[in-house]
Parts: structure tokens; sequence; C-alpha cells
């Protein structure tokens, strides 16, 4: 008898709820969604938490190889800013019409070769031998850029490299299989070793690959996003920048 | 592609034999054994029907990588361990398949009753030629559906593969491995060339397998 007043009255507090929280929405700061390529992410994170401390508001980092985020972005995934680990998928997406016209290359990427237990691998390409290096571990070339800039360094060795390559489906996995011991050295950012205590890496000179600018871009999903367009200018001030530059990027 | 292709049904083909060893005497222990170990173990062959495929990857991984004693023992004989190598994916495969092969063949062994292996007894046929020339026999259905579903699931294998495969061309770069860096890499009619095949020959298989199931079960009645 009494139900019907009873779940009227509960619906009508759903609904209050509903509206204030629409009308809050606004003033907390609207959420953004990141898709940032693997080798940034903890870099990302760390960009987050220095933003956050002059900003309010709710950002998301969703982190991936770039070929994957440029897919799922493509078919309509809700990211807001797409921070590449190249220059390419940004401007495809710019010419796509599904980001804005305005590419920013946020950091240049360093190559390293890393080995957790191999001291010799500071050596450089010379102690890439199949009796040191049984298995070494790369990016996978097709998808992600640090992938094929090690082609490309394994490429100018004389003579080839005569163990099995192994290929992780990004750079996070890539260091996942050195980090575990299943590969003995693996090419990776140097943005992801350079502040662990153990194991050897080479730093990989810039003249045998090509550069790994990478690239951000503005979706158009949210061109009206106050706080996506804040933390993309944010990107370039002098704090980031020298963040990125710590985290083991070169910046301009 | 064709490499993928083939390397896909090797490793199916392999699993699927590895299955038919380990399974028949597990179906049959779990249809007729009394042991109190019976629904554990029944539940232990059940597990990776529930289990997300990258958990068994991750233990995988571990299980077989360079710190494990199986890796340490593959490392000695192989120079190498298990994870990235052909053998680590079909040891994966077939922890992975493994109820595919062994619930159909344990409800067969079941339906067949005592009343067969009692009569093959009285007429002083040894257990093991009552089972080959009885049990088996009598288990077509079930030993066709298992090994069709075995094989059929493997080929389609993914989330382990992509744990501890290394999608090294040749050795375990499979066709799902193969798909996925065509999508990803935006080549996609070599993606759509490969899911479609699969999607037709799954087709296949299915409308084949009930059509066989149908005569044999006349076959039976007669």
């Amino acid at each position: 008898m009494n139900r019907k007043p009873y779940t009227f009255g509960r619906f009508r507090v759903s609904l209050l709820l509903s509206l204030l929280l629409s009308l809050s929405a606004p003033i907390r700061g609207e959420t953004v969604n990141i898709a940032v390529a693997a080798n940034f992410l903890s870099t990302a994170q760390q960009l987050v938490q220095a933003f956050s401390q002059s900003n309010s508001h709710n950002i998301l980092i969703s982190s991936g190889s770039s070929g994957k985020l440029f897919i799922q972005i493509k078919h309509g995934a809700p990211f807001h800013l797409f921070l590449s680990a190249d220059t390419d998928r940004p401007k495809r997406l710019i010419e796509e019409g599904i980001a804005l016209d305005d590419l920013k290359i946020y950091a240049t990427g360093q190559l390293a070769l890393w080995s957790k237990h191999y001291p010799g691998i500071e050596q450089g390409l010379e102690a890439l031998d199949k009796n040191h290096v049984t298995r070494l571990a790369i990016a996978n070339p097709k998808t992600a850029p640090y992938g094929a800039a090690a082609i490309e360094v394994l490429a100018s060795r004389e003579p080839a490299y005569d163990g099995v390559i192994v290929q992780g489906d990004n750079i996070a996995q890539t260091y996942q299989f050195a980090a575990s011991g299943n590969v003995d050295a693996a090419f990776v950012a140097l943005s992801q070793i350079k502040k662990l205590p153990q194991g050897y890496y080479w730093q990989v000179p810039h003249e045998i690959h090509t550069p790994l600018h990478q690239g951000a871009v503005i979706l158009k999903a949210a061109q009206d996003n106050l706080t996506a367009n804040a933390f993309y200018d944010f990107l370039s001030s002098h704090t980031a920048q020298q963040i990125i530059r710590q985290s083991g990027y070169l910046t301009f | 592609m064709t490499d993928a292709i083939l390397l896909s049904l090797k490793l199916a083909t392999l699993t699927t034999c590895v299955l038919l060893v380990i399974g028949i005497p597990l179906a049959w222990w779990l249809a007729r054994s009394k042991s109190l170990f019976k629904d554990m173990i029944s539940a232990l062959v059940s597990m990776p029907l529930v289990l997300p495929p990258t958990v068994l990857g991750f233990y995988l991984l571990i299980s077989l990588g360079p710190d494990s004693p199986l890796g340490q023992l593959s490392t000695t004989l192989l120079g190498s361990p298990l994870t990235f190598t052909f053998t680590g994916l079909v040891i994966g495969s077939v922890v992975f398949s493994l109820p595919f092969m062994v619930q159909p063949l344990r409800n067969t062994f079941e339906s067949i009753g005592v009343r067969p292996l009692e009569v093959a007894a009285t007429l002083r046929s040894s257990p093991l030629n009552t089972f080959i020339r009885v049990v088996l026999p009598m288990s077509r259905g079930g030993l066709l559906t298992g090994i069709v579903m075995s094989f059929v699931h493997t080929l389609g294998e993914f989330g382990v593969v992509l744990m501890i495969g290394g999608n090294i061309p040749g050795e375990t770069k499979v066709l799902s491995i193969a798909i996925y860096d065509y999508v990803e890499s935006l080549e996609w009619d070599k993606a759509h060339l490969i899911a479609a095949g699969m999607v037709a020959f799954s087709f296949i298989i299915i409308l084949l397998l009930t059509l066989l199931e149908r005569k044999s079960r006349r076959g039976l009645q007669r």
C-alpha cells in the first residue's frame, strides 16, 4: 500500500542527486583521459602529479603500445589526449580529422641496451654475441618505435647478431622479459632503466638510429575540455620539461 | 603468413597428440575411480575453463623461466629456458586445452557403464584388451569431440602465447598473434584474410562434428 510513494520518493532523491552531481561536475574540474605510450607511463604519472598541485581535476592514464592506442582512438576510444611514442601516428590522427591540428614534440626518447646480470653489455654492440646474450628482446618493430630503432641499431652491427631475437608486445613487456631473466638483454627506453638499482646498460648513440621524437595531440573530443588543454600546454612548461629530462629523455 | 598458419597447425596437432596420451588415462580414472581425490583432481582439470588465459600465462612465465627448476633443467639440457620456445607453447597449450580433451572423454566413459566391462571380463578379456577393443570403439564420439575441441581451442589460443611466446617468426608467432600484429600495424587486408579463414574453418569443423555425432548416434541405435 505505502510502497508506491516510497519508491517515488527514492526516485526523486536519485534524480536530485544526479542533478547535483551534474551541476558540481564543472566545479570539480573535468575528467581527462590520457592515452600514453608504454615507455612514457611513469614519467606521465609524475607529470600528472606535478600538474595536480596547481589544478584540481581528475586525470586518468591508460598506457599501451602506440599502435594499440592509435587503433583504439581511431575506433572512438574516449581519450582526450594522445602521447605517442612517435610522430607518425599523431600525424595520421590529424590527417583523419580525429585530432586537432597541433602536434607537439614533448620528448625525444633515448634507446638503451640493458642487461640484468651481464656487465659486458656496457661495451655496447661488440658485447652482443650468442655466448653472452643467448636471447635478446626488442619491442615489436611494427608497432613500437623503440623496436624499429633497435632493428636499425642491430642492422649496423657487423657481423649480424647470431642469437635468438624475442619480441615484446611493447616496450614495457620487453623490459619485463629481461627483468624476469627470461632473456639476457633487451633494447629498452633509457627512461625505464635509468633509476634502477641493479643491472647494466649501454646508452645507444643517437647517430645510429632515426630519432625517437614523441608527439602529443589533443583529440577532437577534448576541444572544449579546459583541463585537457591546460595539461597539453603544461607539457612544454619549464617544470614539465625538467621532469621529462630527469626521466631520461631529451627535450628542446 | 603461411608460416604462422603452419606453425599453428603444428602446435595444435602436437598438443592434441600429447593430450590424447595424458587425457585418456586421466579421463578413465576420473570416470571409474572412487578415490577421495577424484573431485579435487576433477576440479583442477577444469580450472583452465574458468581461469583467464593471462593467469595461466603469468604462472607459466614464472614456472618455465630461468629461475625455476624446470627452466634450469631446460637450460642445462637445451641451453635456454622454455619460455619463448615452441616446446614452451606446447606445454602451455596442453594445460590450457586439458579440459577440452578430458571432459568429453570422461562423459563417454561414464555413459558406457560397467556392464560391457563385466561381459568382456567373463569372456576372459584382460582389462587392457577390454579397454582397447571394447571401451575405445564405444567411445568414438567422445574421442572425436575431444580431439576436435582441443585442436580448435589450441588454434585460437592468444593470451598464453602473448605472455610466453615472444612473437618469434616460425617458432612462436602463431595465427592469433599474426592477426593481432596485422591489426596493430594496420595491415587489415591480411588480418581480414586470416580472420575470415578462421571463421569459415571453425564453422565447417562444428558442422562436421554435429553431422558425425548424429551419424554415430544412429549407428549405436542400430
